[in-house]
């Protein structure tokens, strides 16, 4: 381990925030791995409550089912991490204000479930925040094919992306791909706050 | 005379609008988002933005699963 290199980096991450869009099997576990590594500090937006057909691969325990996922992913960062703050906004983001949470984030990371939740928000973010990048993510479901899974740049977009997987509508989300998925986007926030000196 | 949609060559028509391309290179999904040179181009003015030659153009389409 360079120590060094290290400490630096440790000292970047708590000046920095990071935004995310849902709390499910992306944000979830996106939110752990950012936490665990020293973000200075998180927004968790979500309006669900966690059920328990969401463990199979969101970062939520059995005795949480019932919880808002908001609220239950605080305890757990804080859990792992308690220097991280956790700002959470427990509501639905709503078509012409998804942009709202966000203002003052370093980055922001769509974590959203349905594909029209996601273009909207790519679309309002990128129209109302343009100076802000945004990491979002698309193809999640089924299991396999890692490596069909690519990041996309356009401008201030960075999109970790599998362009032939199915819809989740046709196909089951699982642990494996989703966490793969979901790091993948916290890797790519990590590479943007960080910059080239890797 | 060619613009470059999701980095494919293709030739550039005079006058041609969003939703005319979109039609023309068969991307049927409702859900897309599209930049062109790195701009946003919001989803209200598909009918009426001219694509320039020789623009690069995105069309991204999102699948569901989170």
């Amino acid at each position: 381990m360079n120590i060094k290199k290290s400490e630096k980096i440790s000292k970047k991450l708590k000046g920095s925030s990071v935004g995310i869009a849902g709390l499910g099997g992306l944000g979830s576990n996106a939110a752990i791995s950012l936490a665990r590594i020293g973000i200075g500090r998180l927004v968790l937006v979500d309006f669900d409550k966690i059920e328990e057909c969401n463990l199979n691969r969101q970062y939520y325990f059995l005795d949480q089912v019932g919880k808002y996922k908001t609220e239950a992913l605080k305890e757990n960062i804080q859990r792992v991490n308690p220097s991280v703050k956790v700002d959470i906004k427990n509501y639905k983001l709503n078509k012409g204000a998804m942009d709202n949470p966000f203002h003052n984030v370093d980055v922001i990371v769509e974590a959203l479930d349905s594909a029209e939740e996601k273009t909207i928000f790519i679309e309002e973010i990128m129209q109302n925040l343009p100076n802000i990048p945004l990491v979002a993510c698309s193809g999640t479901a089924g299991y396999g094919n890692s490596d069909r899974i690519k990041t996309k740049q356009i401008g201030n977009l960075y999109l970790c992306q599998d362009k032939d997987a199915r819809s989740s509508d046709d196909d089951v989300l699982l642990a494996p791909r989703v966490c793969l998925m979901a790091n993948w986007e916290a890797n790519i926030v990590l590479e943007i706050l960080l910059g080239e000196d890797k | 005379m060619s613009i470059k949609v999701n980095g494919k060559q293709v030739i550039w028509i005079e006058n041609e609008t969003v939703k005319q391309l979109l039609k023309r290179m068969k991307y049927t999904f409702p859900l897309v988002v599209v930049k062109i040179n790195d701009k946003l181009v919001p989803r209200s003015s598909y009918t009426e933005t001219i694509i320039p030659d020789k623009a690069k153009i995105a069309v991204i389409h999102m699948i569901s699963g989170g």
